[in-house]
């Protein structure tokens, strides 16, 4: 039973909050978020410099191969700062995907493109009725002739916009059954379209429709994709809950700070009780994130796919709820700062709803979590 | 990291596991597991039984006859005697006393008093609270005044917990009345059959005699029974709070209770139904257990941690407040799963061989007084407002 980091992991939060630290100040969020890519190029280049987008690149192609301990660290300084770079959409989900799932060719063209900063890849999986889970896909792939034709909707795309490569799932209806395939699948082919808008969190993400799209057969990844793709949906999810750790736990940081300056009635409002009881609350619901988070990562390294999904949903529960209370009550603690869109707090409230929504909602997790009772 | 247990400490578990195959007498075990009380005879028999195996105090170091158990291993073994349905093995010697004792207590008082703790031969209560003295515990106005070898002690102790079958007491009077609250208190370890105390017990709300009002008219204590220096017994008590963590947030008897709830939700039926089959009470129940795994790795991952801590956290009061919610909702849980059957009631036997006889199904019997006695959880040993006020004094000084 061990829940500290190893040095290698320590190193890595070092080189994420130097990289924070450098490129981002106070705004830097809102910054890129006000920009035509929602994102910076020359941040997304620093990260590439540092070697953390090779995070998730295995060693025999010259990357880290860090691993969900080694992603946790990492997403949770990144979540500290509300980075916007589609690391989790690119760095983890789309470089895992390609590595678990690509032919030797395409891990040869895409990883070191990848892990170089030269290219954004990112997954289209989720189809907006479900959680994160491998085989609930109703987008089609139909062979004809020596050719792959998919139709189909993807929903709510992180990055999308800013992707060269799409990973794209699809249901192939077998004489044996139904199988999950995955595709390699250029954004500007014929028969795809992008349906580019900004989210609540200020990120960028798209919906997805494939009609006839017309794919070779060299462009399908890997054979039935179910088990390692959803070993690397669950690894997402285990990033998310990193991500929102960080962003919680700054905004603990943010609430504490703020109530000790604020002066009300000739005192710090900090000195009320109602407010202190309050934090202690936060501070509750923060600790509790972390462990389950803890637990997610260490789920992914280790865990046997059936206690992985129920300790997964257990994890995204207790994250998502702890985004909601923590997230309401910074808001309220800093009382008009919190609803001002100029100040950072309500940045941070927004990102933890987008949290508590992506990788499967809180209502859905606690479903599937009660299927398993 | 790595929130596997390790293969010894699984092993060590699996000892555990066989243990108490051979050893919880079945009685003891069924009644436990039905979600009713330990009685007094369970708890001093198996205390007995684990000392006679060498377990009597598995956190202890070796030297005071324990195991050395890492907290982990302290924590496995709490979770398996509970959820094995084991009585709890009674705190005030073996978690409060004992660790004062060897960190402040001389060679003739752990000479003589630990190897009483650890076999059970004594049944140690705890004389804190007062009528007006709770949550303000420095208040404390029980006085002790020396008059030779001894000291005179006069005064009232209230929401004494099961003192009326207690042998000694450690008990905190005030012997400066004239410094700071905090600075005037000594702890004194006093003979419950010393004349001039008296013992009145008061029923709970569930009709248990759980606690004592405790009556000192001029009771003498030989200075030899004073545990460290006078007026230093607030550090003391301090200390005792401080080191009693590994099962603050009660994660075995919590599992235990959630078994017990998942059980009686399988065969409790309302509507036609199972209950554990409505869709919105199983989504509360998985809410419930969701909790519960996040309290029990966040135990694990504070004892963890304990060593290498630098500066006191709120760890311990965020277990308290959140071991006793989870407890407490469970508790609540069971209650609406038999919905009317809640309300035949009678008060439990301190020592009934199985439940009480009351109409309906025998699962029925007890849910009810369990939930009312544990409504003590969010107010004994610091209420959780206090542990709201210790969370966010820590959180706004550092």
């Amino acid at each position: 039973m061990d829940f500290s980091f190893s040095d290698e992991q320590g190193m890595l939060m070092d080189a994420a909050r130097r990289l924070v630290t450098d490129q981002y100040g106070r705004d830097g969020a809102r910054q890129r978020a006000a920009t035509a890519d929602g994102y910076s190029r020359a941040t997304w280049s620093e990260f590439a410099r540092l070697g953390l987008l090779a995070l998730n690149v295995p060693e025999e192609h010259g990357g880290l191969d860090a691993g969900p301990i080694g992603t946790l660290a990492v997403c949770f300084v990144l979540g500290e700062a509300l980075v916007v770079e589609p690391f989790l959409s690119s760095a983890v989900l789309a470089t895992l995907a390609i590595a678990r799932l690509g032919s030797p060719e395409q891990r040869l063209q895409w990883l070191p493109r990848l892990a170089a900063g030269e290219a954004i890849a990112v997954l289209a999986h989720e189809e907006g009725d479900g959680g994160p889970v491998a085989t609930a896909v109703r987008t089609v792939a139909v062979a004809d002739g020596g050719e792959w034709v998919l139709d189909g909707c993807k929903s709510v795309v992180y990055h999308a916009p800013a992707a060269d490569l799409l990973l794209v799932t699809a249901r192939i209806d077998a004489p044996t059954g139904a199988q999950t395939a995955l595709f390699a699948v250029p954004p500007d082919a014929a028969g795809v379209a992008l349906q580019p808008y900004v989210t609540v969190d200020g990120q960028r993400a798209a919906d997805i429709s494939l009609h006839q799209l017309r794919l070779p057969s060299s462009a399908r990844m890997g054979a039935e994709v179910g088990a390692d793709l959803q070993a690397v949906l669950d690894q997402g999810l285990a990033a998310l809950c990193a991500e929102t750790l960080g962003a919680l736990e700054r905004l603990m940081r943010m609430t504490l700070d703020y109530t000790r300056e604020r002066v009300q009635f000739g005192v710090p409002i900090a000195r009320f009780q109602a407010l202190q009881h309050r934090m202690a609350e936060m501070a509750t619901h923060l600790e509790f994130a972390r462990s389950m988070t803890y637990l997610a990562a260490s789920q992914c390294v280790a865990g046997e796919p059936a206690g992985r999904a129920a300790a997964l949903s257990a994890a995204k529960v207790i994250v998502g709820q702890a985004a909601r209370f923590v997230g309401q009550q910074a808001v309220q603690l800093h009382g008009g700062m919190g609803v001002a869109d100029e100040y950072g707090v309500s940045h941070y409230f927004k990102r933890l709803l987008a949290a508590e929504c992506r990788f499967g909602a809180t209502a859905w997790h606690l479903t599937r979590y009660a299927g398993t009772l | 990291m790595d929130l596997n247990y390790s293969a010894a400490d699984l092993q060590w578990r699996d000892e555990v596991r066989r243990f108490l195959d051979a050893s919880l007498p079945a009685d003891t075990r069924g009644r436990l597991l039905e979600g009713l009380p330990a009685g007094v005879e369970d708890i001093r028999r198996w205390q007995r039984t684990l000392y006679a195996h060498g377990w009597g105090a598995v956190a202890w170091p070796e030297r005071f006859g324990g195991l050395g158990l890492s907290k982990v291993r302290q924590h496995l073994f709490e979770l398996e005697c509970a959820t094995a349905g084991a009585p709890p093995q009674l705190p005030f010697g073996l978690k409060m006393l004992g660790p004062v004792l060897m960190q402040f207590g001389n060679p003739t008082q752990q000479q003589y008093f630990l190897p009483r703790i650890l076999s059970g031969e004594h049944w140690w209560c705890q004389g804190y609270s007062e009528p007006g003295a709770g949550s303000d515990l420095a208040s404390l106005k029980t006085r002790a005044v020396l008059d030779g070898e001894h000291y005179v002690v006069n005064g009232q102790k209230a929401w004494n917990t099961l003192g009326q079958h207690a042998d000694w007491m450690f008990c905190l009077v005030r012997t400066d009345a004239a410094a700071k609250p905090q600075r005037g208190i000594s702890f004194l370890l006093i003979d419950m059959r010393s004349p001039g105390i008296s013992v009145r017990p008061t029923k709970l709300l569930d009709g248990t005699p759980e606690v004592n009002e405790i009556w000192f008219e001029n009771v003498r204590v030989p200075v030899a029974q004073r545990v460290g220096e006078e007026n230093q017994g607030w550090t003391y008590a301090k200390f005792l709070l401080e080191h009693e963590r590994t099962s603050i947030a009660g994660v075995g008897v919590a599992r235990r209770a959630m078994a017990h709830l998942r059980r009686v939700a399988a065969v409790h039926s309302q509507g036609g139904r199972a209950m554990i089959e409505d869709p919105l009470f199983r989504a509360r129940v998985a809410q419930l257990d969701i909790e519960l795994t996040a309290l029990e790795i966040t135990n694990l991952r504070m004892i963890s941690q304990e060593a290498s801590k630098t500066a006191p956290t709120p760890d311990a009061s965020i277990l308290k407040i959140r071991g006793s919610q989870i407890q407490q909702a469970i508790s609540e849980l069971l209650l609406e799963t038999i919905g009317i059957r809640a309300l035949p009631f009678a008060e439990l036997p301190a020592q009934a061989p199985a439940s009480p006889a009351l109409p309906g199904p025998v699962h029925a019997a007890g849910l009810t007084a369990n939930y009312l006695n544990l409504r003590k959880l969010s107010i004994f040993g610091g209420s959780n407002e206090i542990q709201k006020n210790i969370i966010a004094h820590m959180l706004l000084d550092s």
